[in-house]
This record gives C-alpha cells, sequence and structure tokens, in this order.
C-alpha cells in the first residue's frame, strides 16, 4: 500500500477527513464475475470511481486454431467461445462458411436450426436470469432457472449426444436427423414454459428490492449504445429495435411471427424485463416451427472437400448476447487464412466502465450481470 | 440437606442454555433452514448423513473443526483472534434473560422458573449486550486485512448502528404498555390484561422485526457478508473454529431476536385464546412448548426471507432505516401514548388500538394485493404480441 493510498480531490463534497481512494482487485477469482474477469477498481469507500475489465485470463488463440485446420473442423472450437450459447456459435460459423460456398440449407434443416437456436437462447437467459438474481441476493430464482435449463440441456443431449459443447451444426445442414419423439416433447415444454416464466416474474419482476437494485442502475442510451457497437438485449433495452433475426432474416426467420421486445430507459431493469419478454418470444417460435417441421433432407449439397473460392465474407447471427458473426477470408485452399470472430460479449464488455462509473459496488455486481458476458467468447 | 439450591439450579440451567443452544442450531435450526430452502428451491437440501439428513449438523462440525485454522500474515493477530469470541459471548449471554416458560416443580419441594434469571432493566440489558456483538463483526472486519473484509466491517458497522435506533424505539412504544422492562414481567402482564401486545403494537412488532433482521445480517439485509459483492465480507479470512463461533454468534443472534419478539409481542409461553372454551385443549401443550413453537416460527421467516427476497443495496439500506422506520417508529410512539392516555388505569385504549391497527392491517394487505394483481396485468398485456416490427438492415 504504498502509492495506492493517494488522496483525491472531491472539490464537491469538503470533508473533515482525509479521503483516500482504494485499488480494489474484482476477481479473476471472484463469484459474480461469471468467469475469469478480473476488473481493477478505484474505489472510494465504495463508489467507483474507475473500472478497469483485465480480460485474457481464458485466451485460447481460437482465431488462429481456425486457420490451422479444415473447415468443418472449426465448427467444435466455436462450441467453446460463448460456452453456454454453443448452438448460435456454430450456427454463425456455419453460416459464414455457406455464404462462402453459396449453399442452400434444406427447409428441415433450417427450422431445426432455428429451434435449436431458440432453445440455446432460452437456456442462456436462463443461465443469466439465475446468476445475475443470485448476484443481487435473490437465490430461488436460480434454482427455477436451472430445472428448465436441465430439460433443455436433455433436449440436447437426446439430438447431439452433447448437453454444452453441442457441435450440432455442419456446414450445409445438421450431422444428425431429430430422434423421434424430440418435437413432441419439446412441444410439451414450451406449452409448459410460459407458466414457469410466471413463476420467476413472480419473484422478481414486481419485487419492490429487485425494482430498487434494477431501476436507473447503468443507464446507457440508444445513441449510444449504437456508438459502441453494443448489439443485443442491451441495445433492445435502449429503445432501437434490432434484431438480426429481424433486420437480416436469416434460415426461415422471415416467415416467422415473433416480436422483438423493447424498452426506452435502458436500465438494468429494463434489460432484466427485455430478455424476459425474449424468452416468450423464443417459445412463440418454437411452437411455429414445431407447428411447420415435416420430413426432408437435412443436409444441402455439399462437395466433400470443402474448398472455397478465394473470397471474404461476413454473416452473423443474433446470439442470446448480440451479434454474433464471423468474418472469413479464404485463399482458395481446404484451410480459412484468417477467421474473425465478432463476440458480443467482448463488445458488450466494453460499456461495463462507463455503465460502472458513479455507482457502488453493489451495482457493479449488478451490471457484469446486465452486461451478460461469458468470458470464453471474451477471451476466445 | 438440600442439593439443588436456587444457585445450583441456576449454574445447571446456564451449562444446559451453553451446551444445548449450540447443539440446537447446529443439529435443528441449521439443517431446516437448509432443508426448508432446498424445498422453496426445488430442491432437496442435505439428506445424506444419517437418516433424512439429521446428522448433517456432526459432519459439519467435524469439518470446520478439523480445518486448518488460518490466520492471514498481515492480520492483527489479537483483534483477529478476539472478535469470533466477541461475536459468540454477548449473544449467548443475551440467552440468560429469556423467559423460556413459568416455574416448573422438579420434586415435591423444588420448583424452578425456566429462565436463568429476570433482571429489573431486562430488555434494556438485551439491547446493549446484543450491540456489543456488532463489535466483534466490525473487528473482525477490520483485522483481517482485506478489502473485502474491510467493506463487510464498515458495512455492518454503519447499518447496525442505524438499525439499533428503530429497535429501540419499537421497543419503547411496547414499554408502554408494559411498565416495567423485565422479560417476565412483560409476559406476566400480557396474561393479566388478555392482550398480546402484537395487536396494539402491531406497527412496533413489524419495525422491531425488521430491524431484527438488519441486526442479524440476514436477507435481504445480509450486506456485511454479501457473497456475491464482498466474498463473504467480514469472515472471508476465517477459518474452522473462528468460523464457526462467527456462525454461532449468527444464529444465537437470531434466536434473541426470535425470542425476544415471542416475549414482548406474543405473549411468551402463554397459549392462544386462554378464554375460547373450544380451543381449551391447546393449554394441554406445555408452557415450554408454546414457546419454542411460536419461536420457531419467527425462524422460519428467517429462512422464507432468505429465499424470498433480492439484498438491499448499502444506501438503500440507510435510506430506509434513518428515513422511514426511525420516524415511523417516533410517530407510534406517540399514537400509543395517547391510545394509554384516553383510558388511564384500563386497557380500552389498547384494544381500541388493536382493532385500528388490525383493521389498516388487512385493508393495506389487500390493498397491497390489489395492486399487485394489477401492475400485473398492465404488464402482461404490455408484452409485445406484435409480430413484423423492427429494423430491417
Amino acid at each position: 500500500m504504498t502509492d495506492e493510498n493517494r488522496a483525491v480531490e472531491h472539490p464537491e463534497v469538503p470533508t473533515l477527513f482525509d479521503v483516500q481512494e482504494m485499488e480494489l482487485n474484482f476477481g479473476p477469482q471472484h463469484p459474480s464475475t461469471h468467469g475469469v474477469l478480473r476488473l481493477v477498481l478505484k474505489v472510494d469507500g465504495e463508489k467507483i470511481l474507475e473500472a478497469i475489465p483485465d480480460i485474457g485470463y481464458l485466451h485460447r488463440g481460437t482465431e488462429k486454431l481456425f486457420e490451422t485446420e479444415t473447415y468443418p473442423m472449426g465448427i467444435p472450437h466455436t462450441d467453446r467461445l460463448d460456452y453456454v450459447a454453443a448452438a448460435t456459435n456454430n450456427h454463425a460459423f456455419c453460416l459464414t462458411i455457406e455464404k462462402l460456398l453459396g449453399v442452400e440449407v434444406p427447409r428441415r434443416a433450417q427450422l431445426i436450426r432455428v429451434m435449436l437456436d431458440e432453445l440455446q437462447r432460452l437456456s442462456s437467459h436462463l443461465v443469466w436470469l439465475g446468476t445475475s438474481g443470485i448476484d443481487l441476493g435473490a437465490v430461488t430464482p436460480f434454482w427455477y432457472a436451472f430445472r428448465e435449463r436441465e430439460q433443455i440441456l436433455d433436449f440436447f443431449e437426446e439430438y447431439c449426444g452433447a448437453r454444452l459443447t453441442l457441435n450440432c451444426m455442419r456446414i450445409g445442414g445438421l450431422p444428425f436427423d431429430l430422434t423421434p419423439g424430440w418435437v413432441e416433447r419439446v412441444a410439451e415444454f414450451v406449452d409448459d414454459l410460459p407458466a414457469r416464466i410466471d413463476d420467476y416474474e413472480q419473484l422478481l419482476t414486481d419485487n419492490r428490492i429487485w425494482k430498487k437494485r434494477t431501476v436507473g442502475i447503468g443507464v446507457i442510451s440508444g445513441e449510444e449504445c449504437i456508438e459502441r457497437g453494443l448489439t443485443g438485449p442491451l441495445l433492445r433495452a435502449s429503445g432501437v429495435e434490432w434484431d438480426l433475426r429481424r433486420a437480416q432474416p436469416y434460415e426461415c426467420y422471415d416467415e416467422l411471427d415473433f416480436a422483438i421486445p423493447t424498452r426506452v430507459n435502458g436500465d438494468t431493469y429494463d434489460r432484466y424485463i427485455v430478455r424476459v419478454q425474449e424468452m416468450r418470444q423464443s417459445a412463440r417460435i418454437l411452437r411455429q416451427c414445431i407447428e411447420r417441421i415435416e420430413p426432408g433432407d437435412i443436409r444441402g449439397k455439399v462437395p466433400r472437400v470443402i474448398k472455397p473460392p478465394a473470397e471474404e465474407v461476413y454473416a452473423s447471427v443474433e446470439s442470446p448476447k448480440g451479434e454474433l458473426g464471423f468474418y472469413c477470408v479464404s485463399n482458395g485452399t481446404n484451410r480459412p487464412y484468417r477467421m474473425h470472430c465478432r463476440p458480443p460479449s467482448f463488445i458488450n464488455l466494453q460499456a461495463l466502465p462507463r455503465l460502472a462509473k458513479g455507482h457502488l459496488l453493489s451495482d457493479l455486481v449488478a451490471l457484469i450481470g446486465t452486461v451478460d458476458i461469458v468470458l470464453g467468447e471474451v477471451d476466445r | 440437606m438440600k442439593v439443588l439450591t436456587p444457585t445450583v439450579l441456576t449454574y445447571i440451567k446456564v451449562v444446559l442454555l451453553v451446551a444445548l443452544v449450540p447443539a440446537i442450531i447446529g443439529f435443528v435450526i441449521v439443517l431446516a433452514e437448509r432443508r426448508f430452502m432446498g424445498f422453496m428451491q426445488v430442491r432437496l437440501g442435505p439428506n445424506r448423513v444419517g437418516p433424512k439428513g439429521t446428522l448433517q449438523g456432526l459432519a459439519d462440525l467435524v469439518k470446520l473443526v478439523t480445518k486448518e485454522d488460518l490466520t492471514p500474515a498481515r492480520a492483527e493477530r489479537a483483534v483477529f483472534f478476539l472478535s469470533p469470541v466477541l461475536a459468540v459471548i454477548p449473544a449467548l449471554t443475551a440467552l440468560a434473560l429469556i423467559p423460556f416458560g413459568p416455574s416448573i416443580r422438579l420434586s415435591r419441594d423444588v420448583s424452578t422458573p425456566l429462565y436463568v434469571t429476570d433482571i429489573n432493566i431486562g430488555l434494556l440489558f438485551l439491547l446493549a449486550i446484543s450491540s456489543i456483538g456488532v463489535y466483534g463483526i466490525i473487528l473482525g472486519g477490520w483485522a483481517s486485512n482485506n478489502k473485502y473484509s474491510l467493506l463487510g466491517g464498515l458495512r455492518s458497522a454503519a447499518q447496525l448502528v442505524s438499525y439499533e435506533v428503530p429497535m429501540g424505539l419499537a421497543l419503547v412504544a411496547v414499554l408502554l404498555m408494559t411498565r416495567s422492562l423485565s422479560l417476565v414481567e412483560i409476559v406476566e402482564r400480557q396474561e393479566r390484561i388478555h392482550l398480546w401486545f402484537v395487536f396494539p403494537g402491531l406497527v412496533a412488532f413489524f419495525l422491531y422485526f425488521v430491524s431484527g433482521v438488519a441486526e442479524t445480517n440476514r436477507n435481504p439485509f445480509d450486506l456485511p457478508e454479501a457473497e456475491s459483492e464482498l466474498v463473504s465480507g467480514f469472515n472471508t479470512e476465517y477459518s474452522g473454529v473462528k468460523f464457526a463461533f462467527f456462525f454461532l454468534g449468527e444464529y444465537t443472534a437470531m434466536i434473541i431476536i426470535s425470542c425476544v419478539a415471542v416475549t414482548v409481542f406474543f405473549g411468551g409461553w402463554l397459549a392462544p385464546f386462554p378464554n375460547v372454551k373450544a380451543l381449551a385443549f391447546l393449554k394441554i401443550i406445555p408452557p415450554f412448548a408454546w414457546f419454542l413453537i411460536k419461536a420457531a416460527g419467527f425462524l422460519f421467516a428467517y429462512i422464507w426471507f432468505r429465499s424470498t427476497f433480492p439484498r438491499y443495496r448499502f444506501d438503500q439500506l440507510m435510506a430506509l432505516g434513518w428515513k422511514w422506520m426511525i420516524p415511523a417508529a417516533l410517530v407510534n410512539i406517540v399514537i400509543v401514548a395517547v391510545a394509554i392516555l384516553a383510558t388511564p388505569g384500563r386497557t380500552n385504549g389498547l384494544v381500541t388500538l388493536s382493532w385500528v391497527f388490525g383493521v389498516l392491517f388487512v385493508a393495506m394487505f389487500l390493498l397491497a394485493r390489489l395492486r399487485q394483481a394489477l401492475t400485473r396485468r398492465d404488464r402482461l398485456a404490455a408484452e409485445p404480441a406484435g409480430s413484423r416490427s423492427g429494423l430491417k438492415g
């Protein structure tokens, strides 16, 4: 504690005492940083003067790994990016390569992909709901949320054998067809879901303390969100009706009916509401997919050895956290020359220092929760 | 020669209290908390050790005792050692005053009351001694030489000091009715006037219990610990037996708060409805059991809170205490005083006040339910049902 305890000037607050700022290491081993995020905080008492994220504890060089392996071999690596939402990662990667190849995905595969995506969105939002509840001291929603998530993971397991690192999509389609009865079981789950979401809302939405902890915390305007490149629920809670499923429809999203929940205040409470409403919309989408699904091919016409033309493409999907895209530079060989990932968590995390400034230490925990980061995706 | 003199009996009671209360905490309360929370959270809770998990307390004890007892290198050693003790001793001392029941006959000529001592400033002594327990937490947080612990200690200093005030003021309103600080006398007076003080003291009771929850650092006021913010706050650096002491101190304080609530507001060991013939069977349950049942109810409320509420933020907690609860407690004192002075020498004023508070309470409860239902309806109506809106890219 030598130069850490510098006296700071507070011209606006005259005080008898010598005000000192304290440097506080928040993480990487901390229950509320949702992984190995480290924040270097400058605090005055409990007030945060500055929060500097220090990332990279989970860096594995995924983008470099893509270059060393053939295109199909890249898919499992994407599972490890946002590891609570592997299906959308797979999807974004496959979409990019398909765009490069100009492959058409069969309709059945499109519908199944959308279903996997939406189930994944649900499970990701459930993880978010549970953990950010715990961050604010509400322990019980976590268990309810994980009860449903467990069911979703069972669906994944039944489909592809994995629960977390799914590896559930292939370039041009899907690796497997659905198991018999899968659709019916999902339909049953989706029918139950609104009542389950009511359960969570019962505990939180109108709860006075929950509102006190979230309303007006970490307010960010729509303009600033756009300036900083924030996407996903953060952007929509600030009043911008931007959702890639609607803005740049991929697969069969353009024929499905769903609303894009938005709120105007852009605070933690609105982000909570947006995510909860998105869960209801996901249920709607799933129901429509279940109605539309019909037998058919699950894989498009893809050459055995994938050697795309030397081009550069970018394709993105709306992952639970925002715009997840891959930028691929091909040089005509069977390996990408360069593969870049646009991770929503990483870009959304940039807003954290700005959101946290001036709030209290307790709010920081709420804010880390509301940005909804996954360190696997931040660090890659 | 008589062996069971009052002095000997007192010693026996002290030993029983000090031995039994920690055992009850370890085996019953903690297990009940974890099991009940489990059921509220669609899981089972600990059910492996012993039948239905009943020996979980033993397993926890063995774990805590055999753990390495660490002291951080740059901790203030003496204070670090003393503060867990400081957290437990006052809480256990306060137990001596709790009247668990009236006198019982042990043999033909020996009878003894079910409390260690009844001093005429009982309630005041309880408040005083329970605020000493705060030092354990503050000093423990400070002595750990850990920034998180320090923040936890600071939080508890501010929180506990501010919530002592509304708690004391809430009890003042009851003191106007009891006219005594002796806990035994308080119970006996409730028996005499056939009125539990919870009814005329409804506001005081709520203020007392909320402050009590804040005093014991429990949800939704568990800021000094705040697992998700301060990584357990003041007790981060404590392990093994020292941690067990903090734990014991916290739970004993919970018991004290519950017992005082029972004694002061819920007629202590008295059975409910003493004058209703149809419910005369309630008197079969011994007074001591009545006391325990009521206290268990409060402890259950603690558990219930813990699994229901999010945590308050530090400044909101202080605002709630100073801007809301203290003024409410002061106003309540005036109201109760007026009710007592309106009918000097009789209890009619208190009975009227009970009715007023009761009706107000029910009305407020119904209004709150109505408001909740309405906001819920509005929220669901506002849920987006549209389908094709949104920006196109």
